[in-house]
């Protein structure tokens, strides 16, 4: 099979490679890229686990062509931290013990992000709602919707600074 | 240096301290280090051909189409691991599981074959080429089925072999009776008692499903001859030991890391085919060999949990005493044995159904059977078979206080087991350690304000246009876990102990390696904080180590709550050892007698004079550069730690929901659950892992199902239907303790993490029958979807459409 | 969990795309959000040799009033239909509805067209449409054709669309104000397709319905109108008894699959439920 040039920009480093058309944007990242965060957890696209940012939107890499990919801007959990310096959500998981296993953190972080850009002052329900399509085993979500809002907070300080 | 008391007991981050956990840092930062992260030079991918079929012979097996798509290497069938005699490999249970289908099929989605290609995607398009012929045989699903006269044979392979692993075969199909107590005794009780309740509770077929799926990447060093092999394990040690028995390697030249692990719940105790086939395949290759199954895979072939088919009988007296238990149970293990359980146990630690009460005669039998299903079964969070255990007692007490028109709570009291009896030797022959129930029962009572939910339950009884049925569950369970004294337990022999290595250096920080492994219960974290109070040196300087078996000391791993007994005691004694050297130090330096010296949080000082001291930081630097005449340099202890007997944690848990009469669905409005894990390590991380367990149980309870049809095809094994639920169907938990300490246990500690498992399931099933009960519903088998309970409301005319 | 091998090709106008299916035909399969069809592909139940990806076709992306219908380009994302200001204002059932199809990452991927065109009958919007008495706009080789929803569906994964075709638009009459609408899902968690779902959209007048459709999701092997359950309605009171009627003809009208989610006399009691509780929201928007 042939392989098609795809080039796109991923925690903002350009990146270009040649790629099988079937090859999975969650294989391109872990194999090629060996971004190894955002993790496999089913094939039916439920779990959420591969979840990254592909220009401003919450996407399920798994279920995703690289092809597809050509000229976008995608954020994984590695681009999160800024020089070293986590970001709200990232603190707000470690503070109020949002995960144990760490399976699912990286879709979580990056949806929680996400979620947080498009709405800052998200009330329980909608961060329940938010990250529906994210799965956890180990926590019950309920520290996870506290680390969310503790992100919430730490943004709304810093914008108010 | 002369901070005050408090603050230097802070700084340790100790026990009992919510202290954040050591382990985040990689995780929130996408570099958690799990199987399929790891690649090595020159790796190879396998992947796995299996069976449509539930029940039938392999006719011939079609390499050639395969091997012509670039990049397949090699296809390997039960022949080719014949000569190596690997196409069958013993289970944890006694008995033999097949690694590739020999000749016949047992279960649908069983190995038969496996592709290795340079490439993942290679090896996908290899494993579709493969063909199989196939000739049916009779299925058989039903257990029951399984021992009638007239049933197809399953293990011809053991046909010849009527005395199994435990005993005596009396069927074909039969693997094992199994049974505990005393029968006359029990028999006794129920021939003139006043009250007789009998019942019968299914506990379905379900799987762990942790988020990440089973693999490995076996490594063999073609020169050096060694065997290095990444696994998803619960139990490294025991996989080096049984990969050193199956491959003839020493075991000393085999190497087994289980490095982060995204979940375990019981999944990654056994030793799956597809890690046999990645080890042999990396010998006769000579090169890495990486195998990663898919979820569907993993639901469909890797251990389930449950299957039991149980009878329970109470006999009580008219008060409500209760004078005898009986139970029996039908276990549907599937094709092989592959049960994880210590091998004098075939069911497991079923026998402490006889729970939180004081019953003094009881009996059980557990008969296994061969099904055409994946094999199993393992213990899904929860010791082995006890989750079966407190769901029987715990429904069979809801029987009788229904029977009898007493109050849940009221029969509880009457039955538990009394503070001053512990500890307490039960029908079973389990002594108990510690235990109070009736102050654990009193508090959540008060706390949900019990009589006000039961008269606002009448109200809404009374009104029939009420809209919805509420109902309201409660539990006190007692679990038995830390497995557990070797004279009883033991893994293929060895007995399960756990062990801890200790290290202090020069500057008075430490590394410290147990052989128990970590999938996210926070161990770098609780471990360090135990020797940080014993020690008196900061959490924060003490790495903990786990899952590498050239390094950690041989340990039986991280299942049935056993890492806070078994290991967490082996590290107190361990640093114990080195605390009593510490202080022969301190006496020498400080030119006293050891008697003269108290230990204060993070030093030793001499009785009457706070100015005279030694920190451990003064201590460590001392061992390394002039220790006193007599003692060995260094500062370090190992400890093997074989456990007197089990730990015994306990909870209340009480739950109240409202079922809508017109689609039967159920809403838990609260769910209150009071745990006593004894000494408590890490607050945060406890109430971690009870959100957890809670909504692990929730899944199991209300939707959890792998069922199968006639023809043995296997039902609901993908994430579409398997239910896990989001953060939308999960309920908001409430939780609450007691601390009753293990009167045997180093720390008082008893573990805790599978408890909110064990407990919440019956919770749900004794809320949503109650929701019923007035109409006499004395039980509703599990899952309790919609539909089931849809079905139940039309039975008793209760719908409302 | 990997795809077969496959050519890919990203037209960038309809008329590529369609010349592009036309020469490949059934060995061609379009790529919309690719929810539905690439885990059918991961799992190999579909193996096309061409995929025709159509995100890169702009003019098949937006909503807007036009000539007095709204008018949604077929590739549209199911979030930006759950964000329309102007849906919100004049279509209020299809962000209220999208609201409960898969969850947030698929919606930003997953298309109104794709969930229509896949012949789905598990699948939203389908009865949606119905509900709205919503068109379909196709183009193929020979130009563009419409179609109404109702005529549109002949079967499980079987539609009036050829595989030459393309849909370009969903059109349909704004609603009028004073209409009540909804979408009553009935599900086993988050991102389930409906165990059953009923959309309806409702008028009253004088407390009696003057107008009412009802579109009713997987209960039978294609998204259906409930006719007869709306004949019925017309002229009458929302009280106890017409919707007792409503819910028997709607339960003649079903002809749902027993799967995990339930058996057909379950499926069919949900059909019911949904209706009347999708009639009852309605009528309590009217005022």
């Amino acid at each position: 099979m042939s392989k098609k040039l795809v080039s796109m920009t991923i925690n903002g480093k350009k990146v270009e490679e040649a790629v099988e058309p079937r090859t999975l944007l969650i294989h391109f990242l872990r194999e090629n890229l060996n971004l190894t965060g955002a993790h496999i957890g089913c094939e039916t696209s439920h779990c959420g686990a591969c979840t990254v940012d592909i220009d401003g939107k919450s996407v399920k890499s798994c279920t995703h062509l690289a092809v597809q990919c050509e000229g976008a801007d995608i954020l994984t959990v590695e681009g999160l931290a800024k020089n070293g310096v986590l970001s709200a959500v990232q603190e707000g998981f470690h503070q109020e013990h949002g995960l144990q296993c760490g399976f699912c953190t990286p879709g979580m972080l990056v949806r929680s992000y996400r979620l947080l850009q498009e709405n800052p002052n998200p009330t329980e329900a909608e961060i329940r709602a938010g990250i529906s399509g994210n799965l956890c085993r180990c926590t019950g979500y309920q520290n996870i919707v506290k680390a969310v809002q503790y992100a919430a907070k730490k943004l709304q300080e810093t914008a108010q600074a | 240096m002369n901070a005050p008391l408090k603050d230097r007991e802070a700084a340790l981050m100790g026990m009992g301290d919510s202290r954040l956990r050591k382990e985040d840092a990689r995780f929130i930062q996408g570099k958690g280090n799990y199987v399929d992260d790891i690649k090595l030079p020159n790796m190879v991918y396998m992947d796995i051909v299996r069976s449509p079929l539930a029940h039938a012979r392999i006719k011939k097996i079609n390499k050639e189409e395969a091997l012509k798509i670039p990049g397949v290497l090699a296809v390997l069938t039960a022949e080719d691991l014949k000569p190596l005699k690997l196409h069958w490999m013993p289970t944890l249970a006694g008995d033999v599981a097949a690694v590739l289908a020999d000749e016949k099929v047992h279960f649908q989605m069983q190995e038969v074959a496996v592709v290795l290609a340079e490439t993942r995607y290679a090896a996908a398009d290899g494993k579709e080429a493969v063909q199989v012929e196939y000739e049916e045989l009779p299925v058989v699903i039903n257990p029951f089925d399984a021992l009638k006269d007239d049933a197809p044979i399953l293990r011809e392979d053991l046909i010849e072999k009527m005395e199994g692993a435990h005993g005596k075969r009396h069927h074909p199909n039969d693997i094992f009776t199994w049974e505990a107590g005393d029968a006359a005794a029990a028999d006794a009780a129920f021939v003139n008692a006043e009250v007789v309740v009998k019942e019968d509770l299914l506990y379905p077929r379900v799987h762990p499903c942790p988020l990440e799926t089973c693999g490995c990447v076996a490594s063999f060093d073609p020169i050096r001859g060694d065997l290095t092999t990444y696994i998803t394990s619960q139990a490294p040690h025991v996989v080096r030991t049984v990969v050193s028995m199956l491959s003839g390697i020493p075991e000393s030249k085999v190497r087994i890391i289980s490095p982060d692990i995204g979940g375990g719940f019981g999944n990654k105790v056994g030793i799956y085919p597809g890690y046999v086939c990645a080890i042999v395949s990396s010998i006769v290759l000579g090169r890495p060999v990486k195998w990663i199954e898919d979820r569907i895979e993993n639901l469909s072939s890797t251990a389930f949990a449950r299957d039991y088919h149980m009878t329970g009988e109470l006999a009580a007296t008219k008060d409500g005493k209760i004078q005898g238990l009986r139970v029996n149970v039908l276990a549907d293990h599937g094709a092989f044995d592959a049960c994880a359980d210590p091998s004098k146990f075939p069911a497991g630690m079923f026998h402490i159904c006889s729970g939180s009460y004081d019953i003094p005669a009881a009996h059980c039998t557990v008969r296994g059977v061969y099904t055409n299903k994946a094999p199993g079964g393992v213990a899904y969070r929860c010791s082995f078979r006890v989750t079966e255990a407190v769901y029987l007692i715990e429904r069979m007490v809801d029987v009788l206080a229904q029977k009898l028109n007493m109050d849940k709570s009221e029969i509880r009291k009457k039955n538990f087991i009394r503070k001053d009896q512990f500890p307490y030797k039960s029908a079973f022959g389990f002594e108990y350690d510690s235990g109070d129930y009736l102050t654990a029962l009193d508090q959540v009572l008060d706390a949900v304000d019990y009589k006000g939910l039961r008269a606002e339950q009448a109200a809404k009884r009374a009104d029939p246009n009420s809209k919805s049925l509420m109902g309201i569950g409660l539990v006190t369970f007692t679990e038995i876990v830390g497995a557990g004294p070797s004279k009883i337990c033991d893994i293929l022999g060895i007995g399960m102990f756990d062990s801890c290595e200790i290290r202090v250096d020069p500057t008075g920080s430490a590394i410290a390696r147990m052989g128990t492994i970590s999938q996210g219960q926070g161990h770098q974290t609780t471990y360090a904080q135990i020797i940080a109070t014993e020690l008196g040196i900061a959490s924060d300087l003490i790495k903990v180590e786990e899952g590498d078996t050239d390094t950690a000391p041989y340990g039986l791993g991280t299942y049935g709550s056993r890492s806070t007994p078994v290991a967490g005691a082996a590290i107190a004694m361990a640093a114990r050892k080195i605390h009593a050297k510490a202080k022969k130090i301190a006496a020498s330096l400080l030119e006293v007698s050891e008697n003269d010296l108290e230990w204060e949080v993070d030093r030793f000082k001499v009785r009457g004079n706070d100015d005279k001291f030694k920190t451990m930081k003064d201590i460590s630097w001392a061992a390394y550069h002039q220790p006193p005449d007599g003692l060995e340099p260094g500062l370090e202890a190992v400890h093997y730690y074989d456990p007197p007997n089990f730990t015994f944690p306990f909870g209340i848990y009480l739950a109240v929901v409202d079922i809508d009469r017109a689609t039967g669905e159920t809403k838990v409005r609260r769910f209150y659950a009071l745990d006593d894990c004894g000494t408590r390590i890490n607050p945060m991380i406890i109430d971690g892992q009870i959100h957890g367990g809670l909504t692990e149980g929730f899944a199991v309870a209300m939707g959890q199902l792998l069922s199968f049809d006639a023809q043995g095809n296997i039902q609901g094994n993908s994430l579409m239907d398997y239910f896990l639920p989001t953060a939308v169907e999960t309920p908001h938990w409430e939780t609450d303790y007691t601390v009753t300490p293990s009167p045997h246990h180093p720390l008082g500690a008893k573990g805790v993490a599978e408890s909110p498992h064990v407990g919440s399931i019956p919770t749900f099933t004794s809320a949503i029958v109650d929701a019923f009960a007035h109409t006499g519903v004395t039980h509703i088998d599990m899952p309790h979807t919609s539909f089931r309970i849809w079905k139940e409301l039309k039975k008793h005319g209760l719908n409302l459409n | 969990m990997i795809p077969p091998e496959f050519d890919y090709h990203a037209p960038t106008t309809l008329s590529d795309a369609i010349a592009l299916l036309d020469q490949l035909g059934d060995d061609a399969k379009i790529l919309a959000g690719g929810h539905s069809l690439l885990p059918m592909m991961k799992l190999r139940f579909a193996e096309p040799a061409h995929l025709v990806d159509l995100n890169l076709i702009p003019q098949l992306r937006g909503i807007r009033e036009e000539d007095g219908l709204i008018k949604i380009g077929a590739m549209t994302v199911e979030n930006d239909i759950l964000d329309s200001a102007l849906l919100k204002e004049k279509a209020s059932l299809l962000p209220k509805a999208v609201k409960w199809i898969a969850d947030p990452q698929v919606r930003n991927r997953g298309t109104i067209g794709g969930d229509i065109a896949h012949g789905d009958p598990a699948n939203d919007h389908p009865a949606i449409a119905m509900a709205l008495d919503a068109t379909f706009v196709l183009h193929g080789p020979s130009g563009e054709r419409k179609v109404k929803a109702v005529d549109f569906f002949h079967g499980t994964y079987m539609t009036d669309m050829a595989a030459n075709e393309i849909m370009t638009e969903i059109q349909f009459a704004p609603l009028a104000s004073n209409t009540g609408c909804a979408y009553v899902k009935l599900k086993r968690k988050t991102g389930d397709w409906a165990t059953a779902a009923a959309a309806v959209v409702l008028q009253m007048a004088n407390g009696k319905v003057s107008m009412v459709r009802i579109g009713l999701t997987n209960v039978a092997d294609t998204a259906i109108r409930a006719t007869k359950a709306e004949e019925l309605l017309l002229g009458k009171e929302l009280n106890e008894e017409t919707l007792r009627e409503v819910v028997s003809a709607v339960a003649e009208a079903c002809n749902p699959a027993e799967d995990l989610r339930g058996d057909i006399e379950y499926k069919t009691a949900m059909a019911g439920e949904m209706t009347k509780r999708a009639l009852l929201d309605a009528a309590s928007q009217i005022s």
